[in-house]
């Protein structure tokens, strides 16, 4: 992985930088509205914005057409859902209804398309409730092979991302050719690039890039054009690691597992660090490294992104894993990869696809050794004390085995 | 809200002998003899093959010899057998989540207790899962959970989700590469037989002659009275064909069987037998969306005649294959077909499609609205109910109610609340029948 030049703070105080990006993240993060979609929308006439929600979409698509990938996450704690509710049964999990909350309030009426990743049946259903609720918007369930072999599962995959280009075309009013989608897949590449080096710099030095700090950063990165948003990655990763003022503290290093679609609150990511837990490693935002290498940026770029997608992107459990040995491994590499003493299962109540995946993590976890705790949260849970507790008695547990 | 109720209970004394017509003893019959030749299995050296019901490639199994497996089907007989709440808790007790798919927690309890069938025999270890992953995200995990236990072979069949409304040229290609190039030769495998795509030709042929008279039986509905409960009822009637029986002589002669006690029924005026004898009185047509509760099954069918309500169509019966909108499996096209029938199913239908559906048939049987049956454990068929419910009642004018129980852990069903729920519903319906009454004496 090329690291690209790091950039002095331009301050010359690199923990004020880093303190100013991070306030900045944390308001893109507190605007229920998306002001920064809005304003970047209204700067020029004509300029599309497409939404989508979590685990991946080829966001370079939507770049190749001018317009801006909107990532939508939910509504979190802030919101209040008056209406999201009524539209879905207590056993539900939470983000559909604040997503239908932020529908039905207002606060996306400035996008034009919505895409719907495949990554469970609510998501699934939400797309076709969306076409009922937003006749108007362009909506589109973006369904993605579970077999991986190209003549099969790659050419079904590239001729859906044809489909969808078209759909952007037409929506956006802006043909994607091949040079500009090429040129998207580069912009992308590196802000891949950044993230990882964002993860590495964490793994490495965790009381630099405190976690709740790292989740802010990622989260503009659904809303801020992909060039501004690299450009705060490289500013951030500089200020933090340059930065002298936070100390090492005698914390637990754990991987977080199963907050790959509904976000856990703000709250619960500070909690697990002061309980005594460095959050080195998690499945949260997945698009923004969701194809773990560089994709080629010459030839034919639909071609390309199929291939990323099958042969180099990241497990989950929205994904079929065909071979029962490699079952749960991706765990375990995020482990070793970051130095993790122990595993944190944090699953939105109700989540299908984190909570079926869980018990087969957990057993390859036991084989290797590894310790691990679960709970369950949502995304607007306030009480965050039996979390605490049991994230501290995890953590302690970890040191004194790792000490005996 | 349905509050979780008391824990399982213990297997209640048995209650009376329900009444069941000639085609449901002869249904009865079949699935016996079908769940002796999976206990037989490891006698007789049948492979079997496990796969689901939606997408549930039945002709093609059979070319390979393989008997097929079903472990929804599997679930639905521990429900009915209130054996389910026992085999739901062992497998929390495992460390599943209480929140997720009760038949995936029922099949893997009944696995740790010993995978006693209904027949009270044990079931054979499956040879190879067939993961049809049609329009159930459950089943991608269901079948990882158990392909870790029995560590046998897995294929793949991945249905994309018909999200546009609509099939396209490249998802049936998609689906063709994948039985060509993954499930056939793999299946071959697996069993050790060549592939004849004649036998599977003379599978398909079948299979769509049973379709017909299942077609005719589910259309009967629109006789008034209706000659069968097309949720209720109907659940036997799918079980042939969504089952082990599609593309064999038993599911043609049953069918037609089914289907010439049904014209029977038409022709005397009669509705359909219910456990406690034929339904007289029916005051009210309605069409149901969701799958049933299976642990208190009959209770809660009764809850149903008792107030002369019946069912004339219902979505459920509708996983295994929408063949009442024309879809045949086609001899021609033997692959295409097979592709065809998964991404047709109800479960892989979008949302709007699913509206329509709906309102067609409160429309095509006249029906006095809409019941929602919305199972707290399933996130395919449940989110977006409510919406539904909504879309419906505008189309159509018609009422709708909205019930929740589950499909097979007993703590998610409360008579009470059912009951008290349809009451009102059934109030509202009569409610605006006489508004529409005093309308047109009006006009
Ligand atoms: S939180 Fe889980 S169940 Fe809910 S939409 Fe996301 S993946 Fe699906
Ligand atoms: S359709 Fe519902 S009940 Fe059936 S396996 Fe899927 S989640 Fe479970």
């Amino acid at each position: 992985m090329t690291t690209p030049a790091r950039k002095p703070a331009p301050n010359g105080d690199p923990a004020a930088y880093r303190d100013a990006l991070v306030a900045r993240a944390q308001a893109i993060f507190d605007d229920l509205n998306f002001g920064e979609a809005r304003r970047w929308k209204e700067a020029e006439p004509g300029r599309k914005v497409v939404g989508y929600l979590p685990i991946y979409v080829p966001r370079e698509l939507i770049h190749a057409a001018n317009a801006l990938p909107l990532g939508i996450v939910g509504g979190g704690d802030a919101i209040e859902v008056i209406h999201g509710d009524a539209y879905y049964q207590s056993y539900i999990c939470r983000i559909p209804r604040s997503t239908i909350e932020l529908g039905v309030s207002g606060r996306l009426d400035f996008v034009d398309g919505m895409l719907f990743p495949s990554i469970c049946d609510v998501i699934r259903n939400l797309s076709g409730m969306w076409k009922i609720m937003f006749p108007h918007v362009y909506s589109r369930y973006f369904d993605v092979p579970q077999n991986y072999e190209d003549a099969v599962g790659g050419n079904y995959y590239i001729a859906e991302l044809a489909e969808l280009r078209e759909d952007l075309e037409r929506v956006t009013g802006t043909k994607i050719t091949d040079e500009a989608l090429n040129n998207s897949i580069a912009v992308y590449n590196e802000n891949r690039r950044l993230v990882r080096d964002l993860y590495a710099l964490r793994a490495k030095v965790p009381w630099k890039a405190p976690a709740p700090e790292i989740f802010l950063i990622l989260r503009a990165g659904l809303v801020l054009p992909v060039e501004e948003h690299s450009e705060m990655l490289r500013g951030y990763i500089a200020a933090a690691e340059a930065a002298e003022d936070r100390s090492l503290r005698d914390n637990s290093r754990v991987v977080l597992s199963g907050m790959f679609c509904e976000q856990p609150p703000l709250n619960l990511i500070k909690s697990l660090e002061l309980a005594g837990c460095y959050v080195v490693d998690d499945d949260l935002l997945l698009v923004t490294r969701w194809l773990i290498d560089d994709v080629p940026t010459d030839g034919d770029p639909l071609a390309n992104l199929a291939a990323a997608f099958l042969h180099h992107s990241e497990s989950t459990s929205s994904k079929y894993e065909p071979d029962q040995a490699e079952k749960g491994k991706y765990l375990i590499a995020a482990v070793k990869r970051s130095g993790a003493d122990g595993v944190i299962f944090a699953a939105p109540s109700f989540c299908d696809p984190a909570l079926l995946e869980r018990p087969m993590l957990q057993n390859v976890l036991r084989d290797a050794d590894i310790p691990f705790i679960a709970f369950k949260y949502a995304e607007n849970s306030g009480q965050m004390q039996p979390i605490r507790e049991q994230a501290g008695t995890f953590s302690d547990a970890i040191k004194l085995w790792s000490g005996a | 809200m349905t509050q979780p109720t008391a824990r399982p209970s213990p297997a209640k004394p048995p209650i009376a002998e329900a009444e069941k017509d000639a085609s449901m003893l002869k249904q009865k019959a079949m699935m016996a003899a079908h769940y002796d030749r999976l206990a037989d299995a490891p006698e007789t050296g049948a492979k079997v093959c496990s796969t689901f019901v939606p997408g549930n490639l039945n002709e093609l199994v059979m070319c390979f010899d393989l008997i097929n497996n079903l472990p929804e089907v599997n679930a639905i007989q521990s429900g009915l057998r209130r054996k389910s709440g026992a085999y739901v808790l062992e497998a929390e007790k495992q460390g599943h989540s209480d929140d997720v798919c009760t038949y995936v927690k029922s099949d893997i309890g009944m696995m740790a207790k010993g995978n006693i069938g209904p027949n009270g025999r044990k079931m054979p270890d499956p040879d190879v899962l067939l993961l049809s992953y049609t329009g159930c995200f459950t089943f991608l995990k269901w079948f990882e959970l158990l392909r870790e236990q029995y560590k046998c072979p897995t294929i793949m069949l991945h249905t994309p989700y018909q999200g546009d409304g609509k099939i396209t040229p490249n998802m049936v290609q998609y689906m063709v590469r994948q039985l060509k190039e993954s499930v056939i030769p793999k299946l071959e495998e697996v069993s050790g037989v060549k592939f004849d795509i004649d036998r599977l030709r003379e599978y398909l042929k079948k299979s769509a002659e049973a379709e017909d008279d299942l077609v005719a039986v589910l259309k009967s509905a629109r006789h008034k009275p209706s000659p069968i409960d097309a949720f209720f009822g109907g659940i036997y009637y799918i079980g042939p064909i969504f089952g082990a029986f599609r593309g064999t002589d038993d599911a043609i002669q049953y069918y037609q069987f089914l289907r010439s006690e049904v014209e029977e029924r038409i022709a005397k005026g009669e509705g359909p037998v219910t456990p406690e004898g034929p339904m007289q009185d029916q005051r009210y047509r309605l069409v149901v969306e969701g799958p049933p509760n299976y642990t208190s099954f009959r209770q809660f069918w009764k809850m149903f005649y008792d107030e002369g309500a019946v069912v004339v169509a219902s979505s459920y019966s509708k996983v295994g294959g929408t063949y009442d909108f024309g879809f045949r499996h086609d001899p021609d096209r033997p692959l295409e077909t097979l592709a065809e029938y998964c991404l047709g199913v109800y479960t892989n239908r979008s949302l709007p499609m699913r509206v329509d559906m709906l309102c067609d048939y409160i429309e095509e049987y006249e029906a006095d609205g809409l019941l929602i049956n919305s199972i707290k454990s399933c996130n395919s068929f449940s989110a977006g109910q409510l919406l539904i419910m909504r879309e419906v009642e505008r189309r159509t004018g018609k009422p709708a109610a909205f019930i929740e129980t589950d499909l097979v852990d007993p703590r998610y069903f409360s008579p009470a609340n059912v009951k008290n729920r349809l009451e009102s519903y059934f109030q509202m319906v009569e409610q605006k029948r006489s508004g529409t009454r005093r309308k047109e004496v009006a006009a």
